[in-house]
């Protein structure tokens, strides 16, 4: 459906987006994870012909955007991040701007806006200045307003931000609702909402794409390591000391204890081994008092930290080492 | 071209929902018709005192003592009204961010230029329109040349038209409203006031200003003559600004 080849734009010197490649096929709901500043607005400006890319192309079903943006534009129904819309209209009047705008024939108009109505939940406010509209009813027109056209692609921008949670859950079941026979690429830094939406996330730090799976891959095939914390009655050096020897342990770090006389370690071992039974019997063997034992789950949240630190990290090194050729 | 419709018809509804529109015709009436009523009294006065000297009252006539100075002040007042059509046409929508879905709907930056660029003009054409009741008023006072007032009001019209589509660009420049107005304002004072200067910038400088001069270019339409020259000016000066307007947002495109 998309196909997205060696994308780059810079502002000036500055570089947006960096080589970047993927593949949205149809139907699929796509997640773009970054931080601020990572790209994924430049990205999605590009994909709706809103800027031109410095270099690399994208194809919309076979249709190049740099050949025949007009045909593109139609197969696409864009949310931008600030949901910008005309304050001084009322709700039917803007419907019908955007209808009229997209090309929708005059005798489909009223059918078209209405049935888009519907799906979004705006039937009641049609009548209202848009400037008076409620947070949450402001992100439904701007919903309304990409599925005018019934276009096959809906890009969104951050299609949660400022909202309170009830309407943060509405608009995620729309999107799901909607998106069953559409494909959906929208951008978040909100993690567990794309883990519950989206199909497959694309992971964008500084330009670059640094990972690209499904939510459960990402979280399954993040950590060579699994995480325990266990809580016992005993000095902590001692604790750490009889921890560290066990068989499949990697590391173990001192967490703040929970009352005083304990200590509470955090330890990381081998993915493949489940250290629980061996950890448990060392402690009851000293006969020191185990208060607590489990396995901490690794979040996207985790997965999405660590790619990103390790960029940083490379990055670091790269740039210490090039310094130091200039030195040199 | 449904683009161009669509955006003609959001822009018009903006002129008369937010009630810009019906500010701007009701002071432009307002003044145009103290004008005309000033001038129409200057008449009657003049007429009295001509009335025992058939030399004198031979010479004056509704064109030259109603006429042509009201459409004189019209287009000095319309150099003050037009920038608070235009301004708001493109930086509105740069601050609110709109334009970010407008650039990415199914239009052609052609159809948004030209919407944006037709709505002002109607709403000029409106104002027009509604001084044609001086003719009624007009018409018992005396004969007139006919001639004369249609030449006037094209050129009344055509010249602005080059405003807005000057008003048109400048908007299209910035994102601060008021910025664009007073650009707006300013320039269309300048290519207004420049032929002052011609009588004392030497012959060569001289004759390129009062090429560019608009006060020089009306002189012939209020004189009831249509001259090539100064009807392709105003319509290549509009062409050159939208032409402007249309790179100016294709360069805003690219910087994204």
């Amino acid at each position: 459906m998309i196909e997205v080849i060696g994308l780059t734009k810079y502002y000036g010197r500055f570089a947006a987006v960096k080589d970047v490649n993927f593949q949205v096929k149809a139907g699929e709901i796509v997640g773009f994870l970054g931080p601020n500043g990572a790209g994924k607005t430049t990205t999605m400006r590009i994909l709706t012909c809103f800027t031109p890319a410095s270099s690399g192309s994208v194809r919309v079903s076979g249709i190049d955007i740099a050949h025949d943006s007009m045909a593109v534009r139609r197969k696409i129904g864009y949310l931008p991040e600030n949901v910008p819309l005309y304050n001084w209209m009322r709700v039917r009047g803007y419907l019908e701007f955007v209808t009229r705008a997209k090309g929708v024939p005059s005798s489909n108009r009223n059918q078209e806006i209405e049935r888009v109505s519907k799906v979004v939940g705006i039937e009641d406010v049609q009548g209202k200045m848009i400037r008076w509209l409620s947070k949450g009813y402001r992100q439904r027109l701007g919903l309304a307003q990409a599925l005018i056209g019934d276009p096959e692609i809906i890009i969104l921008d951050e299609p949660t931000i400022g909202l309170d949670p009830r309407q943060i859950k509405e608009i995620r079941n729309l999107i799901k609702s909607f998106a069953l026979n559409k494909t959906v690429i929208l951008s978040s830094h909100i993690l567990p909402e794309v883990s519950q939406i989206c199909s497959r996330v694309i992971i964008i730090n500084k330009g670059s794409i640094v990972a690209e799976d499904s939510p459960e891959n990402l979280i399954s095939g993040s950590g060579r390591t699994s995480r325990i914390q266990v809580s016992l009655r005993a000095p902590e050096h001692e604790a750490t000391n009889l921890v560290q020897i066990l068989r499949g342990v990697s590391s173990v770090k001192v967490l703040a204890p929970l009352q005083d006389g304990c200590s509470t370690l955090s330890v990381e071992a081998e993915k493949n081994l489940d250290v629980r039974p061996i950890l448990a019997r060392a402690i009851v063997e000293k006969e020191w008092e185990l208060l607590e034992l489990r396995s901490i789950d690794v979040s996207l949240e985790d997965v999405f930290l660590d790619l990103i630190t390790e960029e940083t990290i490379e990055s670091r090194a790269e740039d210490n080492t090039t310094m130091g050729k200039e030195v040199a | 071209m449904h683009g161009l419709v669509a955006i003609f018809r959001k822009e018009m509804a903006n002129f008369f929902v937010s009630p810009v529109a019906y500010a701007v015709i009701a002071i432009f009436l307002i003044i145009v018709g103290f004008f005309f009523w000033a001038n129409v009294s200057l008449l009657s006065v003049i007429s009295l005192q001509a009335a025992n000297n058939p030399m004198f009252a031979e010479r004056i006539n509704l064109t030259d003592v109603v006429i042509r100075p009201l459409v004189q002040n019209m287009s000095i007042i319309l150099l003050f009204l037009i920038p608070l059509l235009t301004m708001r046409l493109f930086s509105e929508e740069k601050k609110s961010g709109t334009i970010e879905l407008l650039l990415t709907y199914p239009v052609n930056d052609f159809g948004i230029v030209m919407g944006k660029f037709l709505a002002p003009l109607s709403v000029l054409l409106v104002m027009m329109a509604c001084t044609l009741s001086f003719l009624l008023i007009m018409a018992p006072l005396g004969s007139f040349d006919m001639g004369v007032f249609i030449s006037s009001y094209l050129g009344i019209i055509l010249m602005g038209s080059s405003f807005i589509a000057m008003g048109v660009f400048i908007s299209s420049m910035t994102e601060n409203q008021i910025i664009a107005g007073a650009i707006s304002f300013g320039a269309a004072l300048m290519f207004w006031m420049i032929s002052w200067t011609s009588s004392f910038t030497g012959p060569t400088a001289g004759t390129i200003i009062r090429q560019v001069s608009i006060l020089e270019r009306l002189d012939s339409f209020l004189k009831g003559i249509l001259v090539v020259s100064d009807v392709s000016f105003f319509v290549f000066f509009s062409a050159v600004f939208l032409f402007l307007t249309f790179r100016s947002i294709e360069t805003q495109r690219w910087r994204g």
